[in-house]
């Protein structure tokens, strides 16, 4: 799960990391109103869950309140990379000498947590990883033992920070590892973390990703999810407990387990086909659940074919069937639905569905073809 | 022969008395997996699976009584790092947690303590194993899969199920089939199953199931180009996913710019593997 800019600089700020006064707003009003209570030179900052909002233009300087009016207007009325911008953070304008990358990150092969800095802030730190590495300085921290302040210092003498930043900027680190610690993110990143021109540190970015597996015990963080962010059949999906991403497809895929969905998907795409979603009922799934994906699917209007795939284990084929035929009961869809059930229970669940007018496939392959031909009309339901 | 499991398993279940732990159970020892004891705490003392596996209240109490040698864990996800520390704790050489769903600050503990435990931890969020004909540990469905001498690695659940599949319905065995997981940090690897496929005698040829996210599989073909001399045929998932997306498994987003199906599979067949285009291609590739 994704934060804000200013949800992050919220949470780092509650763990002692020094931020901009600023505000959150939704009127280009209350833009001047706060713009007035920070001294007029302030920075427009669009939240968008994307990154490259710089680029896109939603982010800019204002040098008055009536400016700061303006500019909002403009910003609330855009659409970066597909979201419209709904809130503005009106932040006052830092000072800034120089700009420095920070931030803590699991690192999937050290199988630890990573601090990484850099000399060179506020630009996208991938493109630096890519250009020039050596401009990233890291150290591994042991997840039984924490930061260490050595490991801050370190860090600081990397990136040839001056001597008398170090204390303030080992407090920083350490801030940055309790919030990272504490929200359970996989991401906690300040960039920039600017050095001001009257020698302050000022974290005028931030950035956090939070590890979906454990929301179940961050209750607060769960609460700060923007679903206007999301399609609304994602948020349907997850009330359910379905793992579903919505893409831009004529094919409705349905399938259990994770692999066995991006393989659905892949050979949908292998025979020119698209998927239209990417859908894991997960395991032992019962009828309700399978009835609340099918209906999410086919509440898509792009979708003009639905694929439901599924190799029965913990999950039977019968309830997926018992599901199904809810679903059509209540949606009575007029688009051709292709099905394959195999393992656990197969027979019953061909039989509930003998009636239902769907096409039937025994091999992954032959479904994933006959997909494609439906989609493309060249296969007709058999009536 | 096989790799990990086999007759000589004895097999303790942590959180036998749950619906999944008990529903699995009974469906390991209908394939003749040599079940010892069951866990859960609070409930020592009692019977499980009509009078047939003594419960435990802790794994060591369990171990101390029935010299279990492996265990597989059914413990939800919120309380199953602890039960990972309890069995390494308790001198368990080989854990199997099938459970999905665990925070990732949490393995990353478990991972380290494990490393100086010298435990063996396969998963989280896995099937498990299953040596056709010697034993299964784990939820992997025990029809769909003969006897032979093909041995799989695998990332995902159902996907593997539908390989096994494939290749029993050309007569095609296997020695063991492991899945790993699909989780970014867990307790063994495609290399460490390489490793102990390449020394197993039962083991001709190996099919490696990798999915989009990390370097794993980058790594495996570099291990397979300077160890490997049985023959490896290979299946990535995922090649129609978007970048940025979890797509399901924990482990598996295209983040940062690597981790794409495209790099994995180019990895593989740059060190002579066959990488299939989709899973029922894999029978023929192994001809």
């Amino acid at each position: 799960m994704k934060l804000h800019e200013y949800q992050s600089k919220i949470i780092f700020s509650k763990y002692g990391i020094p931020i901009p006064k600023g505000s959150i707003v939704s009127t280009a009003t209350d833009a001047r109103q706060v713009a007035e209570e920070l001294g007029g030179f302030v920075v427009v900052k669009s939240q968008v869950l994307v990154g490259g909002r710089g680029k896109a233009g939603g982010i800019r300087l204002a040098k008055s309140p009536k400016e700061a009016e303006e500019i909002t207007a403009q910003i609330l009325g855009m659409t970066i990379k597909g979201l419209p911008v709904r809130k503005v953070l009106i932040d006052e304008a830092a000072n800034i000498e120089n700009e420095i990358y920070l931030g803590i990150t699991n690192d999937r092969s050290a199988r630890r947590p990573v601090l990484m800095a850099s000399s060179s802030g506020g630009v996208d730190i991938e493109e630096v990883a890519r250009i020039s590495p050596e401009k990233i300085v890291k150290v591994y921290i042991d997840p039984l033992l924490g930061l260490k302040d050595f490991q801050s210092r370190d860090i600081a003498a990397g990136i040839d920070l001056p001597r008398e930043y170090w204390k303030e900027f080992a407090r920083i680190c350490t801030g940055l590892w309790k919030a990272y610690l504490a929200c359970d993110a996989t991401l906690a990143e300040i960039n920039p973390l600017v050095v001001t021109k009257d020698k302050q540190l000022l974290a005028v970015d931030g950035k956090m990703l939070i590890d979906d597996n454990a929301l179940f015990r961050q209750p607060a963080i769960s609460e700060m999810r923007d679903i206007d962010e999301e399609a609304a059949s994602e948020t349907e999906a997850r009330k359910f407990g379905l793992s579903f991403i919505k893409l831009d497809g004529q094919i409705g895929c349905m399938v259990n387990g994770a692999g066995l969905a991006m393989t659905t998907m892949d050979i949908v795409k292998l025979f020119d086909g698209e998927p239209a979603n990417f859908l894991d009922i997960g395991g032992g799934a019962n009828s309700d659940k399978v009835s609340a994906a099918l209906r999410i699917i086919l509440s898509d209007i792009n979708v003009k074919v639905v694929l439901i795939n599924i190799f029965g284990g913990i999950t039977r084929c019968d309830e997926v069937a018992k599901g199904i035929l809810s679903a059509i009961e209540e949606v009575k869809p007029k688009i051709p639905m292709v099905v394959r059930l195999v393992g656990t229970n197969y027979e019953e669940g061909n039989r509930l569905l003998a009636n239902a007018n769907l096409i039937t496939a025994s091999t992954l392959v032959e479904a994933a073809k006959k997909s494609v031909d439906a989609s493309k009309g060249i296969l007709e339901i058999q009536q | 022969m096989s790799i990990l499991i086999n007759k000589d398993t004895r097999l303790l279940v942590q959180g036998i008395t749950g619906n999944e732990g008990l529903f699995h159970t009974q469906q390991m020892i209908a394939y003749g997996t040599n079940v010892v004891a069951g866990v859960t705490p609070g409930k020592g003392g009692e019977w499980a699976i009509n009078d047939k596996v003594p419960v435990f209240d802790s794994v060591r109490m369990a171990v101390h009584a029935t010299e279990a040698n492996t265990s597989v864990i059914f413990v939800p996800a919120r309380f199953a790092p602890d039960a990972i520390f309890e069995a390494a704790d308790a001198g368990i050489p080989l854990i199997v947690c099938i459970t999905e769903g665990i925070p990732v600050q949490d393995m990353m503990k478990v991972r380290e303590y494990l490393d100086q435990k010298q435990v063996r931890l396969l998963g989280p969020n896995c099937p498990g194993l299953l040596s056709p004909g010697e034993s299964k540990v784990g939820i992997i469905p025990g029809d769909i899969a003969i006897q032979g001498n093909v041995g799989v690695i695998s990332r995902s659940g159902t996907l593997t199920y539908e390989v096994l599949f494939a290749l029993k319905l050309v007569g095609l065995g296997t020695s063991t089939c492991v899945g790993i997981g699909g989780d970014p940090i867990n307790g063994t690897n495609f290399i460490d199953c390489l490793d102990m496929f390449e020394a197993d005698p039962q083991t001709e040829k190996i099919v490696l199931i990798g999915e989009i996210g990390g370097t794993d599989e980058e790594k495996a073909a570099k291990f397979i180009a300077s160890r490997l001399t049985k023959p490896v045929v290979s299946f990535i998932a995922g090649q129609s996913a978007p970048p940025g997306k979890r797509m399901g498994h924990a482990g598996a987003i295209i983040e940062g710019g690597s981790g794409s199906a495209v790099d994995k599979i180019k990895a593989l067949e740059e060190v002579g593997v066959k990488v299939a285009k989709h899973p029922e291609e894999i029978p023929l590739l192994l001809k």
